[in-house]
């Protein structure tokens, strides 16, 4: 099968310092990681002729979008034939999947594909804070509209609220439980304990998480990501300009970015899985590998069930049962059937939203992991990204 | 329900497109927009009916009954002045399949909660005439 995301190899790839409260400038973070990839693929930023970011310029969440396209390009005074950047795509990764089908088009050659946070410097050192409760203005009461109107007059003020309820329906129906659950937040304790640059590195057992006080239930505080400063890049290139880099290009085989079903939180039709089910489904129908093909999987834990959501929809299990197939840990362990989120996962090497997956990929894929690398030279690798109705898959492979 | 019992909440925004929502409670009616050709019922608010593309659509009144289909006992204090603990839900109103609402169930602890678990509606009065649908398990 010919997907034309097979004409997009990623060359190059980089990350800033990542951290708690950082206190930087968050366009400095970014052009860290910008210049860090543009170097890393070998290329100089003359040859850079297109940019996509997630979520772009945008009055959001403090510390959400650390940049945008144009700070970049005026930044890096950068010469662009195509460019693109907003939160209306399919999560995080949507950025470069679109960036992959600008490459086939033609449009860009080499494309800066980037994503920054300051959410740890933003919110400061308060308790962390719900969506969209600041104040209404002009000194009114604050006032919920769109989207929000729905959740917020209950203090569902989180994606944590929200989410929880997509847990509590699995553990209904599918008989799925916290100690089930909480080897997602092990296995990425346990990783991030062999990763430098994660946040949390020190031991966390089953009684510490059982021990844990409560976010919205059933997730406890180990369930929810951190928020940090930071951000990662990559470089996308034309297979065509890739082949005499500096590194060996990783193809691109297939993406998924479909958005079925209804785009919200608490509308969609099957509340034990979200929009990432049939982006996951459209990844499988434009290769030929299946999902025993796969030596690594990075998938999504901005809250630990939503792993759980992405190992089913990506078919690394069955539907329904994520809960017995990760209990014990061994089969996501770095030396088991699939490892998992190899580098800690946002839950322990913090929340840089998305791009963390695919760098990780990347970071297995060229055998660079140190301490974690995944042993035996994995050539298979997916990075998956987003929630309820965000979701957006990339499977790479080192061919 | 008494004034020194409300927590502070952070209201809706009242349009002409919701305001049949969130006032609907003051003649004690849970209302949703309904289309006058097949009869769907359509939330959250739309100028179209998702399933026949009609444009006649009108506030209508359903029962108030629901069932239980998930919940999350919140925690965290998101938000000054209302406190946690408290449990969020999400309901299936009984005229239409898939017609939800997420809400706080009140009346209730959280060890009685079960899937399916037959819920109505109440309201709480606040400012500016909205009226907030709650709902609370049936009692026998």
């Amino acid at each position: 099968m010919e997907s034309l995301e097979r004409k997009a190899a990623i060359t190059g790839i980089g990350q800033s310092d990542v951290g708690r409260r950082l206190g930087r400038d968050p366009l400095g973070l970014t052009l860290d990681a910008c210049l860090a990839a543009i170097a890393d693929a070998g290329l100089s930023r003359a040859d850079i002729d297109g940019v996509a970011t997630y979520p772009g310029l945008m009055n959001a969440a403090p510390g959400f979008s650390g940049a945008g396209v144009v700070e970049v390009q005026e930044a890096l005074r950068l010469d662009l034939n195509w460019w693109a950047g907003g939160p209306e795509t399919s999560g995080q990764l949507g950025s470069v999947i679109t960036a992959c089908a600008a490459i086939a088009a033609g449009y860009a050659r080499h494309v800066l594909c980037f994503r920054s946070v300051f959410e740890s410097s933003a919110q400061g050192s308060g308790p962390r804070a719900g969506i969209g409760v600041g104040g209404g203005g002009r000194g009114g009461p604050p006032r919920a509209s769109g989207m929000l109107q729905w959740t917020l007059p209950y203090g569902a003020a989180s994606a944590a609220c929200w989410i929880a309820m997509f847990a509590q329906r699995h553990f209904l129906e599918y008989g799925t439980t916290r100690e089930q659950m909480a080897w997602i937040a092990l296995n990425a304790r346990r990783n991030a304990a062999k990763n430098p640059k994660a946040i949390y590195r020190d031991p966390l057992t089953l009684d510490d998480y059982l021990a844990a006080r409560w976010i919205s239930t059933p997730f406890c505080l180990y369930d929810c990501d951190v928020p940090v400063d930071g951000a990662t890049a990559f470089v996308l290139s034309h297979v065509d300009a890739a082949r005499d880099l500096r590194r060996r290009p990783l193809r691109v085989e297939a993406v998924g970015a479909a958005l079925h079903g209804r785009p919200s939180w608490d509308q969609f039709d099957d509340l034990t899985t979200m929009a990432l089910r049939d982006a996951a489904k459209m990844l499988w129908q434009r290769t030929d590998l299946r999902p025993s093909d796969v030596d690594v999987a990075e998938c999504y834990d901005g809250f630990s069930f939503i792993t759980m959501a992405w190992l089913e929809a990506l078919g690394f299990c069955g539907k329904g049962e994520s809960g017995p197939f990760i209990e014990g840990g061994a089969r996501i362990a770095l030396d088991g059937e699939i490892p998992l989120n190899t580098h800690g996962g946002q839950l322990s090497a913090g929340r840089l939203h998305g791009y963390g997956y695919l760098h990780e990929a990347c970071v297995q894929l060229w055998g660079d992991g140190g301490e974690r690398q995944v042993p035996g030279g994995p050539e298979v690798a997916v990075a998956a990204a987003g929630g309820g109705p965000l979701g957006g898959c990339l499977l790479i492979t080192k061919s | 329900m008494s004034e020194a019992k409300r927590p502070f909440r952070v209201l809706p925004q009242v349009t002409p497109e919701n305001e049949h929502y969130w006032k609907g409670g003051a003649r004690g009616e849970l209302t949703f927009l309904r289309c006058g050709e097949c009869r769907t019922y359509v939330h959250p608010p739309s100028p179209v009916c998702p399933d026949c593309l009609s444009r006649q659509l009108a506030p209508g009144a359903v029962s108030g009954r629901a069932r239980l289909l998930t919940w999350t006992v919140n925690h965290h204090p998101w938000i000054p002045g209302f406190e946690p603990p408290y449990v969020i839900a999400i309901v299936e109103i009984e005229e239409q399949r898939g017609l939800r609402v997420t809400t706080n169930l009140v009346n209730c602890t959280p060890e009685e909660l079960r899937m399916d678990l037959p819920v109505k509606v109440l309201f709480e009065e606040r400012e500016d005439g909205v009226f907030l649908p709650l709902f609370e398990p049936v009692r026998p």
